[in-house]
């Protein structure tokens, strides 16, 4: 579904390079999670991946069912059925969340020559997924994510997530400053919206989210690159040893990835 | 929309059949302003001599005063000796379909979603007679007539009712009030006068007449619009489309006048021609308007929506005299390219328990600067009376400029005064978040717009909120990224 190869993207306009040569390769019905300490460029990498404007690829090609996407913006690479649930969800005063999402959801109807939904269908369509992430419908009628707590602002990334159904999904962060209950709703709205059809990208400080939405695979990113893979024995190894550890032991091995 | 309104709207090119008779006899008027060129304005209008008194003192009232500097926008004044101070409305050419029309003027109605029939009105193309239009104009003056109401011009004002012009004309805009009320004083070509009766309802908005109307406003515009005791009437000046003029100064007077119970609606969609990206040419738009709660339970309303002119210098204001009146000031202020606005309220607190509430969002793009001026004062008298004021910017862009001057003082201590300001910015982050989701930059960053100034738009009549809306697209494309 989606591969990426040898990306490097620097911040538009200057020279430091952020992503350094990145290999992944994610399958329909595949969870996985990047882990890495701060500034290792996960962030950026599901920025990249979802089109900001403010990266600039400087090499490799990112493959989405076979199509390079690296030249599209970001409306178009969501029309394809790409999703970014942010790290930090952006607010918007005046613009109630059913209307973004009932705009967000016709649009990518046409784009893929689906059916748009009429205002009523959109009601009931819109209602059957508030159970997804145990939402009440008078969130439906505040302006995007203005006035919301950090949990709040999570969750409405995850049920706009439910509503627009992904292909692929990068949950940036999504579990940094929730508490432990919000936290299990946050992650069973996700192990809900999960099937054989889509894939799930998390990215992730903390093995913690690990324990509520499994993964089939873990990666560990370090200054800008992929350095080890493997499965979810690879979190417990980070949350037991730290960053720091691996980062020597590669290092000493003279291991790339 | 009713049948009435729609035959109405198709009314098109009815200024030039049945408006001005003659052009020639004007042409010569000369060029600058003298008491003797103030006299013979006058005499061509045919006005009484107590009008005639009325403009030769605020001529020598403007004299000695000194053209004001303290606005937030440089300008290069105009020549008042050059100006022409009189001239008839001049005919437009008659076109024979929308095809003859400049194309980008026809993307920018299409963009605004005005109705074909009116786009030919504004365009200047003749129009198939598919309804009566004298009787469909007639029937409307009727309807006026028959509820009491006077709407008229203020030349016929004049002639007609010169008991109310003499009565509350300058009662709320003294003539030395401002530099530029002293010379619309003196010099005013024509405008509105509006008398709604005791207890009446105005029968319809009046907003679709002077939309019709309103083609030759002029120059120096003076409106007069009295609500007598327990009447209302809601208003509306100016369109959407753009508006072309070659007289760079623009210099109204607008004068309101609630008395008991009374309620009165004003609204102002201001588009004019605002230069080019460099800041040449459009219009120096420097309005005097204030209305004044005279009775007790009265309301006036002000709502605009400014988006045009080179300059503009504009606080529309109301002085709550009577008890229990309200004030209110809605405002979306838009500058583009190189426009400078320098607009506000002022809310004169003097009755007991008065209210009144100020509403403003200000969007700068390009190179232009957005200053919001508002003044609120709570007189000694004015026990339990209460302001609000939300005074919000949004910057588009890294150039432009947007500039707060609240001035607030309270002589009685019952009362409240409350003021929320905020600026943001138009990021890279909202418009990604939006695209993020499947929306189209042009789309997102029109949300963002339309959500900002939702609060106020809601208070435009329904028929043009949604013109509104679209006018701020369209003026703001192309403004991000």
């Amino acid at each position: 579904m989606l591969e990426i190869k040898n990306l490097h993207a620097v911040v538009e306009g200057e020279d430091i390079e952020i992503l350094k040569g990145v290999n992944l390769k994610v399958n329909a019905g595949e969870i996985h999670a990047i882990m890495g300490p701060n500034g290792s460029g996960k962030s950026t990498l599901s920025k990249v991946v979802s089109g900001h404007p403010e990266y600039e690829v400087t090499e490799g090609e990112i493959l989405f069912n076979g199509e390079d996407i690296t030249e599209l913006d970001a409306d178009e690479r969501a029309h394809l059925g790409l999703f970014l649930a942010f790290q930090y969800p952006v607010e918007v005063p005046g613009i109630t969340n059913r209307t973004l999402l009932r705009e967000a959801y016709n649009t990518i109807a046409r784009a893929n020559d689906r059916e748009e939904l009429d205002p009523l269908e959109f009601e009931d369509y819109i209602e059957s997924k508030l159970d997804v992430i145990d939402m009440k419908d008078e969130f439906l009628n505040r302006s995007i994510n203005t006035g919301f707590s950090g949990g709040e602002k999570k969750k409405n990334e995850i049920f706009q997530m439910a509503v627009l159904n992904p292909v692929l999904s990068f949950l940036d962060e999504t579990d940094s400053g929730l508490d432990i209950d919000a936290l299990k709703v946050v992650s069973d709205g996700v192990n809900k919206i999960a099937n054989d059809e889509n894939a799930i990208v998390m990215i992730t400080h903390y093995q913690r989210l690990l324990n509520y939405i499994k993964p089939d695979f873990v990666h560990v990113m370090m200054d800008g690159k992929i350095i080890k893979s493997g499965d979810i024995s690879l979190a417990e190894e980070l949350e037991a040893n730290g960053y720091d550890k691996m980062e020597k032991e590669l290092a000493l091995n003279g291991e790339a990835q | 929309m009713s049948e009435e309104v729609k035959a109405l709207e198709s009314m098109i090119g009815e200024e030039y059949k049945y408006g001005f008779t003659t052009d020639v006899e004007y042409e010569d008027f000369p060029k600058g302003i003298s008491e003797e060129i103030v006299r013979e304005l006058s005499k061509r209008k045919n006005e009484p001599e107590w009008m005639t008194d009325f403009r030769v003192k605020a001529y020598h009232a403007w004299k000695e005063m000194e053209e004001p500097t303290w606005f937030n926008a440089t300008y290069k004044k105009p020549d008042y000796e050059n100006l022409l101070y009189y001239s008839a409305p001049k005919k437009k050419p008659q076109l024979d379909s929308m095809d003859d029309v400049d194309p980008n003027i026809r993307e920018t109605y299409e963009k605004l979603g005005i109705p074909l029939e009116e786009q030919k009105m504004l365009a200047g193309v003749a129009v198939d007679a598919v309804f009566d239009s004298v009787s469909v104009f007639t029937s409307f003056k009727e309807k006026l007539a028959e509820a009491g109401v006077i709407f008229c011009s203020m030349s016929e004002a004049i002639q007609d009712h010169p008991e109310l012009v003499k009565k509350y004309m300058a009662s709320v805009v003294p003539v030395r009030d401002n530099y530029f009320s002293a010379l619309n004083s003196a010099v005013f070509s024509d405008g509105s006068f509006c008398y709604i009766p005791k207890n009446t309802k105005c029968p319809m908005e009046l907003s679709t007449y002077f939309r019709i109307n309103n083609m030759e406003s002029g120059q120096f515009e003076r409106t007069l619009i009295v609500a007598e005791e327990g009447s209302s009437v809601s208003y509306l000046e100016g369109c959407t489309a753009p508006m072309y003029d070659e007289n760079q100064l623009h210099a109204a007077v607008v004068e309101l006048v609630a008395l008991d119970n009374a309620d009165i609606k004003y609204s102002t969609i201001q588009n004019w021609y605002s230069g080019d990206e460099n800041g040449k040419g459009g219009i120096y738009n420097f309005v005097t308007k204030r209305g004044i709660c005279k009775g007790r339970n009265s309301k006036i309303s002000w709502t605009q929506l400014e988006t045009g002119s080179a300059v503009t210098l504009k606080y529309p204001s109301v002085i709550l005299q009577g008890d229990n009146s309200i004030g209110e000031f809605y405002s979306v202020a838009v500058t583009t390219k190189m426009q400078q606005a320098d607009t506000g309220t002022k809310m004169i607190h003097l009755g007991k328990n008065t209210k009144s509430t100020i509403i403003s969002k200000g969007i700068s793009a390009g190179r232009s600067q957005n200053s919001y001026r508002g003044e609120v004062k709570i007189g000694k008298k004015a026990h339990g009376s209460k302001n609000y004021s939300v005074c919000d910017s949004m910057l588009i862009g890294q150039e432009c400029g947007a500039h707060t001057f609240p001035y607030i003082s309270s002589e009685n201590p019952s009362s409240s005064v409350e003021h929320e300001a905020t600026t943001s910015r138009v990021g890279e982050e909202q418009i990604f978040y939006l695209m993020q989701r499947g929306i189209s930059e042009q789309d997102a960053i029109s949300m963002i717009i339309n959500g900002f100034v939702k609060d106020v738009l809601k208070e435009l009549p329904l028929e043009f909120a949604v013109e509104a809306n679209k006018l701020l697209d369209v003026k703001l494309e192309g403004s991000v990224g």
